[in-house]
């Protein structure tokens, strides 16, 4: 397992002394203050990566993704009171995807069933301060498309039954995160100062390549305040994404390239070990 | 798709190695290797096909060297197999569109396994008897012209000394050619005793006839699926060859010490077993029932 943990000390130093300038905490705060407070202050956050490009390579067998960010002008008692919740996501790439379903067929589990899906998320991958019921409600992930379960799945066919539709969508969110693509980390995200955090999420081994969108949720007491986002390139390393381009740009030269390193190595063969 | 290299290289070498002792390219063991290793069917067959060639280009070199090989018989048989891989490709690239590939290739194999599994265990276990008991072996002598010697368009072969009808030369060269496009095989253990039963080609000259054709045939599935499907692997075949080639020769040194039955009765046994074993596959209810193919990309 390669820890592949990538760093960027987002340190706003700026925020951290306004935090400190705020008034002292009253003894015994009512909600009415918490109102106040609310309008006075505007919170906001920002993400950071150390890298935006990541290259893996052919035994890449999964890493954690660190991802560091900041909350700005955080209000210090509620911060300390721990009311604000950070949900982390790390989005891949999307494509349309078939889903198929295996039926019994003359004793034999053969494919019949299968519904296309348009733009599925390639890998989701969640952290969060704490479990993700007590955040916020659950109408607040559904409206911020929030969570593997609530990302909106589009079928390419509306018009099939509505009944079918839901089970092949719940069987794809399954076997998503069978294969480790859709992960959650409830308490991936930690608060390491008032200002600054830490979230942690999982890259599987199957990471697909291409561009991953990294966004940031701040909730203040259960109401979304703000989003940040960011994008991360994953790239197959040097050597390798070059020859995954070519056997695609250039399939026919790809071709007669292995061909060749068949007969290659066949004939060395002959000449290392001499049998005739 | 993380795979261990060691693993790989082992799985190259234990073909090769078996390659090398039964005269078989070994494209029928390799490809559901990979499959069991949980590569995905449409890599395995088009990898498996590369790997083919490297070691039939081993072996045919040595039957160049010999002169046993029947240029004008592997041409024709050529004709006939471009023909048959350029169908198989297209069967190919249709069944994986409507998801059914995996299953046609699982069928495939446990059908010509099975059938030739088993015919080899009956005819080396009945040959194992003969040699033990003492009675004579009564040599079955085939009759010199059967139904296929009757057909037209008739063509003369001088270096395997036959005159028969183009029509079995093409047919056979065809129906291996779609078998190599789907399953990722030489088809060597099909053309093989094709040529010897069916059109009586001296047995000196079938094996660099039949690794001359396989060559030419795998290397233009290897472009077919290279073009139309992206599915091989360069760096999966290259391993898979290496290990493959140097186990072929210390499998050929093992072979020359088992007699021909044996020898023959153990592919057998090794044949069912991979037959048996894919076809459980299909009977068993797998762990999902759902599965999820990404359109437009391998990865």
């Amino acid at each position: 397992m390669r820890a592949a943990v990538l760093m960027l000390a987002a340190l706003l130093c700026t925020t951290a002394a306004v935090a400190q300038d705020a008034p002292p905490p009253q003894p015994v705060p009512g909600a009415e203050d918490d109102r106040q407070r609310a309008q006075q202050i505007q919170e906001g956050i920002q993400i950071g990566l150390s890298m935006d490009r990541i290259s893996i390579t052919a035994d890449f067998s999964g890493a954690q993704l660190t991802i560091f960010g900041a909350l700005e002008n955080p209000d210090s008692l509620l911060s300390r009171q721990g009311r604000y919740d950070v949900v982390v996501v790390l989005e891949g790439p999307t494509r349309p995807v078939v889903v198929r379903r295996k039926s019994r067929v003359l004793g034999m589990w053969i494919n019949t069933e299968s519904e296309t899906f348009l733009n599925v998320p390639m890998s989701y991958s969640i952290a969060s301060t704490r479990a993700f019921q007590d955040i916020t409600d659950p109408g607040s992930y559904r409206r911020l498309s929030l969570g593997a379960d609530n990302i909106h799945l589009q079928p390419a066919d509306v018009d099939d039954n509505p009944v079918t539709i839901e089970e092949f969508t719940a069987a794809l969110r399954d076997r998503k995160k069978a294969g480790g693509l859709f992960t959650d980390n409830i308490g991936g995200v930690h608060f390491l100062s008032q200002n600054l955090f830490r979230a942690t999420l999982s890259l599987a081994p199957s990471v697909p390549v291409g561009t991953h969108k990294a966004r940031a949720f701040l909730f203040r007491q259960g109401v979304f305040i703000k989003e940040a986002s960011t994008q991360l390139v994953i790239v197959k390393s040097g050597f390798e994404q070059a020859v995954f381009r070519f056997a695609n740009n250039h399939s026919f030269a790809y071709g007669v390239f292995a061909i060749g390193l068949a007969m290659l190595t066949g004939w060395l063969g002959r000449i290392v070990f001499k049998r005739d | 798709m993380s795979v261990n290299v060691f693993v790989l290289l082992a799985m190259g070498a234990a073909v090769g190695f078996l390659s090398g002792m039964f005269g078989v390219g070994g494209g029928f063991l390799i490809t559901p290797l990979l499959i069991f290793y949980n590569i995905p069917p449409a890599i395995a067959v088009a990898t498996g096909a590369n790997q083919v060639i490297a070691s039939s280009f081993s072996g045919a070199l040595a039957h160049l060297k010999r002169k046993t090989i029947d240029f004008k018989l592997g041409s024709m048989l050529l004709v006939g197999g471009i023909v048959g891989s350029t169908a198989g490709a297209v069967v190919f690239a249709l069944l994986r569109r409507v998801g059914q590939l995996d299953l046609f290739i699982s069928l495939l194999y446990v059908g010509l396994l099975g059938a030739v599994g088993g015919l080899m265990l009956i005819e080396s276990v009945n040959a194992i008897r003969a040699s033990r008991s003492t009675a004579a072996p009564t040599l079955k002598k085939s009759g010199q012209h059967n139904w296929i010697h009757r057909l037209p368009f008739k063509m003369r072969f001088r270096a395997s000394k036959l005159f028969v009808s183009v029509i079995p030369v093409l047919g056979i060269g065809a129906g291996i050619g779609f078998l190599s496009a789907i399953m990722g095989v030489g088809g060597g253990f099909i053309m093989i005793p094709a040529l010897i039963y069916l059109l009586k080609v001296p047995t000196n000259v079938v094996v660099g006839t039949s690794l001359f054709q396989i060559i030419v045939v795998s290397a233009y599935t290897t472009m077919i699926h290279a073009t139309t499907n992206q599915t091989v692997d360069i760096f999966l075949a290259l391993v898979l060859m290496v290990g493959g080639v140097a186990g072929a020769q210390y499998g050929a040194k093992a072979g020359q010490k088992l007699r021909g039955e044996q020898l023959r009765a153990l592919l057998a046994l090794l044949v069912l077993a991979v037959a048996l074993r894919l076809g459980f596959d299909l009977f068993v209810r797998p762990n999902s029932l759902y599965s999820l193919t990404s359109l437009g990309g391998l990865m």
